[in-house]
C-alpha cells in the first residue's frame, strides 16, 4: 500500500505537469484543449529521435549516469524536446487556433480543431516510430533502492519528482514574479480588463502555448523514461489530465498541481484491486462524482 | 476488377456509408441541432453493437461453447436486437447527461471520451460479458435465407437503407415541430431559451438520449453487416473522429449534409487506400495512418475555410417564413 502510494506521487506528478498546462490553457483561451495528452506523447518522442539520432551521430557518448538509466544524451534531448514541443504547440495556435478565434468561432469548435489536432499528431508519431512499444534505452531496469517500510524506488523515480518539483517553482517564480507571469494571470482573469490594461493578449497567448507545450513535453519525457513509449500513452494521460485540472479547479496552476497528485495516486492504488488497465477508467469514476458533487473543483469558490 | 466485382464493392461501400450517415443523423440532433457536444460516439457504438449481439444470438453449444463467454444470449430476431441496442444506449446517455447536461459544454465532451474509454476496457477486459479482446462472431443476418450468399449484400444495403430513411423522416418530423424549435433556440442562447419558460436540461436530456439511440442503432447495424466485433473496432478513430469529421463536412444542423458527409467522407477514407497501395512496402503496414492524417488535415481545413460545410445549416423555421 505505502508502495502503490510512492508510486502514485511519481505517477501524479507526471499527471500534474499536463494538468497544469491543460488548466493554464484553459484559464486563458477557455477551450478544452483534447490535444494536449498528444503533445505529451510528441515531447517524449522528440526525445526519443534526438537520442537516438543526432546526439548518438554526434558523439555524445551512450553510458549512463551512475544508478540512472540514462545519461548525457537524454540530458541534452530533455530541453531540446521542450522548446521543440512548445514550439508545435505555438505553431498550431497559429495555423489553427488564432484562425478560429479572429474568426469568432465557439469554444466547441476550437475543442474539436484540438481534437483534430491530436489526431494529426498521433498519426505523425505512427507514421514514423510504428505502433510498438519503445524504450530510451534498451536494457535491464536499474536495481531499485530499499527505503524505509519495505518500499521499492528507483533512482530514476526520485529524480522525477525532483525534476517536476524544480519546474513548478520555475513555473511560479515566472507567473508571480515576471511582468509575463503577472500579464498570464491577470488575462486568465479577465481577457477584456487585461486587453484594454495594454497587456498584449497575443503575446500572452503565445507564452500560454509555449508553457503548456514545454510541460507537455517534461511530462512525456519524464513518462517514457519510467516506463515506455507508446503513440497511445498520450491519449491515455488525457483523462486523467482533465480530471486532475477538474479537481484541482480549472484555471488554477496550484489546484491541477495538487489534483494531479490526488489522481496518480488514486490511480495507482486502484490497481490494488483494478487491473492496471483499468486506470483511466478510474480517472473517469472520480471525474463523475466529482461534477455530480463539486463541478467547481476544490479550490473553486461557490460559483460555478 | 468485373462489373459485377465493382458493383459488389459498390454496394458494400453504400453499406458502410449509410450505417455511418445513421451515427451522422444521430450526432446532427446531439450536435446540430441542439449543441452538445459528445466525443464518445465509439461508446454508444460499441454498446449498440455489443447489445445487439448478445440479444440476437443463440446460445453458444458444443465445443464453441467452450472457447466463447457471453453474458446472456437471447436469441432473438433482429428488429429486437435493433430496438434492444437503441434502449441500451439511450438509458447511458441518461445515466451521462445527469451530471454533465448542467455543466458547460466541455465537461459533457470529456465525461464522452470517459464512457467511450471506460466502455471500450470493460468490454476488453471483461471476458465474462462478451469474450474479451477475441469479440464474438456468428451474428445472424436478417433474411439470410431469401438469397444466396453471395448476393446477400443487396439485401442488407435495403434494410439500412430502410433505416436511414425512417430515422431521417422522424428527425426531420421532430426538428420541425415546437420540441425542434426549443432545441436550436437553446442551441443559439441558452438564456433566452431558459427565459421562455423551457427546461434546458430536460430538452438536452432528450435530444442527447434520442441521438445515443439512433446511434445504438447505427452499431447494431454495423455488427449484423460485420458479422464479427471485437473491442478494437469501437476506437475513438473510427468510431467518434470519422463521425465528427462527416458531419461537419457535410453541414451540421442539415439532416441531407450530414448524410452526403458520411458518403463523401466515407469515400474519401475508402478512396485514399487505393492511394497508399502504391506506397513502398516498407510504409504499407502504416498506410491507415497516412489515411487517417488526411482526414485529420481535411477536418482542420474546412473547420477553417468552410465551417458550415458542404450544405451548410437549412433555414427551416416556416416553409412561410423567409
Amino acid at each position: 500500500m505505502a508502495e502503490l502510494t510512492v508510486y502514485g506521487i511519481v505517477l501524479g506528478s507526471i499527471i500534474s505537469l499536463g494538468a497544469i498546462g491543460v488548466s493554464l490553457v484553459y484559464g486563458i483561451l477557455r477551450f478544452a484543449n483534447f490535444a494536449h495528452g498528444d503533445l505529451m506523447t510528441a515531447g517524449a518522442y522528440v526525445a526519443l529521435f534526438f537520442v537516438t539520432g543526432p546526439l548518438a551521430w554526434i558523439g555524445i557518448p551512450d553510458n549512463t549516469f551512475g544508478p540512472f538509466s540514462f545519461g548525457w544524451r537524454m540530458v541534452a534531448a530533455f530541453p531540446i524536446s521542450m522548446i521543440t514541443v512548445a514550439g508545435v504547440a505555438i505553431f498550431f495556435d497559429r495555423i489553427l487556433y488564432k484562425k478560429l478565434r479572429d474568426r469568432g468561432s465557439g469554444r466547441v469548435i476550437m475543442a474539436m480543431s484540438a481534437l483534430g489536432a491530436s489526431f494529426i499528431i498521433r498519426m505523425g508519431v505512427l507514421i514514423i516510430w510504428g505502433s510498438d512499444y519503445l524504450f530510451y534505452r534498451p536494457g535491464l531496469l536499474r536495481p531499485a533502492l530499499e527505503l524505509p517500510a519495505g518500499i521499492k524506488i528507483r533512482p530514476d523515480q526520485i529524480l522525477i519528482l525532483i525534476i517536476v518539483a524544480v519546474l513548478v517553482v520555475v513555473l511560479h517564480l515566472f507567473l508571480q514574479r515576471t511582468r509575463m507571469g503577472k500579464a498570464m494571470r491577470a488575462t486568465a482573469d479577465n481577457m477584456e480588463l487585461a486587453r484594454i490594461s495594454g497587456i498584449d493578449i497575443e503575446r500572452v497567448i503565445i507564452w500560454t502555448w509555449g508553457i503548456g507545450g514545454g510541460l507537455a513535453a517534461a511530462a512525456g519525457m519524464l513518462y517514457g523514461i519510467d516506463v515506455q513509449l507508446h503513440p497511445g500513452m498520450g491519449w491515455n494521460f488525457l483523462l486523467p489530465l482533465f480530471a486532475a485540472a477538474i479537481l484541482g479547479s480549472i484555471g488554477n496552476m496550484y489546484g491541477a498541481l495538487v489534483g494531479g497528485l490526488i489522481m496518480g495516486v488514486v490511480q495507482q492504488l486502484s490497481t490494488a484491486i483494478l487491473l492496471p488497465t483499468y486506470k483511466p477508467a478510474v480517472a473517469f469514476l472520480i471525474m463523475i462524482v466529482l461534477l455530480l458533487v463539486r463541478p467547481q473543483g476544490i479550490f473553486g469558490g461557490s460559483r460555478k | 476488377m468485373t462489373i459485377g466485382g465493382l458493383l459488389a464493392y459498390l454496394v458494400s461501400f453504400a453499406i458502410m456509408a449509410g450505417i455511418y450517415a445513421v451515427f451522422c443523423l444521430g450526432l446532427n440532433i446531439q450536435w446540430g441541432y441542439t449543441g452538445l457536444f459528445n466525443i464518445g460516439i465509439a461508446g454508444f457504438f460499441c454498446v449498440g453493437a455489443y447489445i445487439s449481439a448478445l440479444v440476437t444470438l443463440p446460445p453458444p453449444t458444443g465445443t464453441y461453447a467452450e472457447y466463447v463467454q457471453q453474458a446472456f444470449a437471447l436469441n432473438m430476431p433482429f428488429p429486437v436486437g435493433l430496438i434492444a441496442a437503441a434502449a441500451a444506449c439511450g438509458f447511458i446517455a441518461f445515466l451521462i447527461g445527469i451530471p454533465t447536461l448542467k455543466l458547460t459544454e466541455d465537461y459533457l465532451a470529456i465525461a464522452t471520451i470517459g464512457i467511450a474509454e471506460s466502455l471500450r476496457l470493460i468490454f476488453n477486459n471483461e471476458h465474462w460479458i462478451a469474450n474479451g479482446p477475441r469479440g464474438i462472431a456468428g451474428l445472424p443476418q436478417p433474411l439470410k435465407s431469401l438469397v444466396i450468399p453471395r448476393n446477400y449484400n443487396y439485401i442488407y444495403l435495403i434494410i439500412v437503407a430502410v433505416v436511414l430513411i425512417v430515422i431521417y423522416i422522424l428527425i426531420e418530423r421532430a426538428i420541425r415541430s415546437p420540441w425542434g424549435r426549443v432545441l436550436r433556440a437553446i442551441r443559439e442562447d441558452e438564456v433566452s431559451a431558459s427565459m421562455s419558460g423551457k427546461s434546458i436540461f430536460k430538452f438536452k436530456m432528450q435530444a442527447f438520449v434520442f441521438g445515443a439511440m439512433v446511434m445504438g442503432i447505427g452499431g447494431a447495424l454495423y455488427a449484423h453487416f460485420t458479422i464479427a466485433i471485437s473491442p478494437e473496432v469501437f476506437t475513438p478513430l473510427y468510431g467518434t473522429f470519422i463521425i465528427w469529421v462527416m458531419v461537419i463536412a457535410g453541414g451540421s444542423g442539415n439532416n441531407k449534409g450530414v448524410i452526403l458527409g458520411a458518403f463523401v467522407i466515407w469515400a474519401i477514407w475508402t478512396g485514399t487506400r487505393f492511394i497508399t497501395d502504391f506506397l513502398p512496402y516498407t510504409l504499407k503496414a502504416r498506410a491507415p495512418y497516412i489515411r487517417f492524417l488526411i482526414i485529420g488535415i481535411i477536418l482542420e481545413f474546412i473547420l477553417i475555410s468552410r465551417p458550415q460545410g458542404l450544405l451548410g445549416e437549412e433555414k427551416r423555421v416556416s416553409k412561410m417564413a423567409e
